[in-house]
């Protein structure tokens, strides 16, 4: 398995990994058994920006990598935004994933959606957007 | 960093300098083909027939006994294959016993086989990775062909009991098929008090070069021919002999056996890695029996954390090691061993398998020792299932709860 410089950068070094206790919105996807579970936290202020971004991760090398950067990614952008983050932004932005790991990256983009899902019915919002699950078509990227 | 510890002999070994030694010749002055009437010729041939008359006196069987093959999964290929085809031409019989926790080189095999109209059955394994015997003795029956079960399993280094086995598939006239890759270099193979049909050796785990391996077929076995050719190995398997790599196996086979005498002092490292890391790790647990076990295999499970992320790290410590977890494999699915000795699926990506060898030293163990657990740790302080684990949660069927919300 070979993994970009910068895969192994993000998994050395992660970024924004822990916990957010007042958090806007926490996501959690992935299942034990697939052998990735993300956890995303988000503190979303008055003007719908993500002003700070946390993850925990159990998986993979990819899965801990996707996370952290897609974390990057978002924090600092509005709701609007990281809604439009896709999983080929991110497997872009770490210069490529080998192919069984692409579906790290399809958890880290619905683990984003996740979270800002719950954000949304806290604040009494319709979910206008589609959550999906990764891991439901037998472990298999949808 | 500067030090190197290869745990991974289970995956494959280093060629030992004696091996290259004995294989050099055979490239530019042995290089007679060993059918060739002339002086060139019959030097090979004596060569070749001195290792095999060699590695027969190392297993306890005749050389005529021995076909040299490319690999380990060649000779599992053809001992099942064969095995079974023989079987169904001679008596109609097309029912597979096998087990649980088989190399895929014997468990693909099967699958072929069952597409051909063979049934085969699975046989389980209990939670120390011995194989279950009352459910084996149920499973074989008159209408058995072959019964194919492991000498030592690659994962768990479980040693099983295939005398006992090897008795009750001759009991019923079945063939008797055993998987000695994880064996050969490990543990003294002798073929009489094994009472097997057929064994399979492979080079590259005790030393040898990776391309050669052997079946051991039993005298007056008509196995059917693997590769119809020249008649190179009593015209079972054609093709020019690799003298280098057999000369190669032939000394391996030999330094093997005397090694032997070494295994003590390796288990005594592996004893001391499996007690040192799962009283220092929390939550980690032993997979496999300890004492029907080979010397040099540890394979501990350690909850909350993913063994490919353990791998990384280790290998950036620079340990290099396996982990039976899919994130580390081209399936999506976790290690068929782990599944067999009962660790729940989603326990079973966090396993990692340490093989050392006479070669690893008691400083390879201690650093060992002193890297991983750090690295456990810096896994699960970013793991959300040890998050949960610490607030007191359930750390006996976590992983089952959460799906997208």
């Amino acid at each position: 398995m070979q993994y970009s410089e910068k895969v192994m950068d993000h998994f050395m070094h992660p970024r924004n990994v822990g916990e957010i206790e007042d958090a806007s919105g926490v996501g959690e996807v992935g299942n034990a058994k697939c052998g990735d579970i993300m956890k995303m936290y988000l503190k979303i202020d008055g003007d719908d920006v993500i002003t700070d971004c946390k993850f925990k991760t159990f998986g993979c090398g990819a899965a801990i990598a996707t996370s952290s950067m897609a974390t990057e990614l978002i924090k600092g952008h509005t709701v609007k935004e990281a809604l439009e983050l896709t999983n080929q932004a991110v497997v872009e932005a770490l210069d490529g994933l080998p192919p069984v790991k692409i579906h790290c990256s399809v958890l880290a983009e619905e683990a984003i959606k996740s979270a800002l899902a719950d954000y949304y019915r806290k604040i009494g919002r319709p979910i206008d957007f589609e959550l999906e699950s990764a891991c439901d078509a037998d472990g298999e990227e949808r | 960093m500067s030090r190197f510890v290869y745990a991974d002999n289970a995956a494959t070994t280093a060629v030992s300098p004696e091996v290259r030694e004995a294989m050099m010749p055979a490239f530019c002055e042995l290089y007679g083909n060993p059918s060739s009437l002339h002086k060139k010729g019959r030097d090979a041939k004596v060569a070749l027939d001195g290792a095999r008359a060699r590695i027969a006196a190392t297993l306890g069987c005749e050389p005529r006994e021995i076909y040299f093959t490319s690999c380990g999964t060649e000779s599992d290929n053809w001992a099942v294959k064969s095995g079974a085809a023989l079987m169904k031409r001679k008596s109609g019989r097309t029912h597979i016993v096998t087990t649980k926790i088989e190399h895929h080189a014997v468990l693909n095999s099967c699958a072929a086989l069952e597409k051909e109209g063979y049934t085969v059955t699975y046989v389980g394994v209990t939670p120390e990775g011995i194989v279950n015997m009352d459910e084996l003795r149920a499973a074989v029956t008159d209408e058995t062909a072959l019964v194919a079960v492991m000498y030592v399993n690659n994962e768990i280094g479980t040693i099983q009991p295939i005398a006992e086995i090897a008795k009750i598939a001759h009991e019923h006239g079945a063939l008797m098929f055993t998987d000695a890759v994880q064996a050969a270099g490990n543990i003294k193979i002798d073929i009489p008090a094994l009472g097997v049909d057929m064994l399979s050796v492979s080079g590259h785990k005790l030393h040898a070069p990776k391309g050669i391996g052997l079946l051991y077929v039993r005298r007056g076995l008509m196995l059917p021919n693997l590769i119809d050719g020249g008649g190179q190995e009593r015209g079972r398997r054609g093709g020019t002999e690799n003298l280098p790599y057999i000369l190669g196996l032939a000394k391996a086979m030999e330094i093997a056996d005397e090694r032997l005498a070494d295994n003590p002092r390796v288990a005594k490292m592996r004893d001391r890695l499996i007690d040192e890391l799962t009283s220092k790790i929390p939550y980690s647990y032993l997979n496999g029996s300890r004492t029907e076990r080979v010397c040099g295999n540890v394979n501990i499970r350690f909850d909350f954390i993913e063994g490919e992320s353990l791998l990384l790290w280790l290998d950036i410590a620079g340990i290099a090691a396996s982990t039976g977890s899919a994130c580390a494999s081209a399936s999506l699915d976790p290690s068929h061993v782990m599944l067999a000795i009962g660790v729940p699926h989603e326990k079973a990506h966090g396993s990692l398998r340490l093989s050392i060898s006479h070669e690893t030293t008691d400083e390879d163990v201690d650093y060992i020792i002193e890297q991983l657990p750090p690295i456990v740790k810096k896994l699960r302080d970013m793991s959300p299932l040890w998050e949960e684990a610490q607030r007191g949660g359930d750390t006996e069927h976590w992983g089952k709860v959460s799906k997208i919300r």
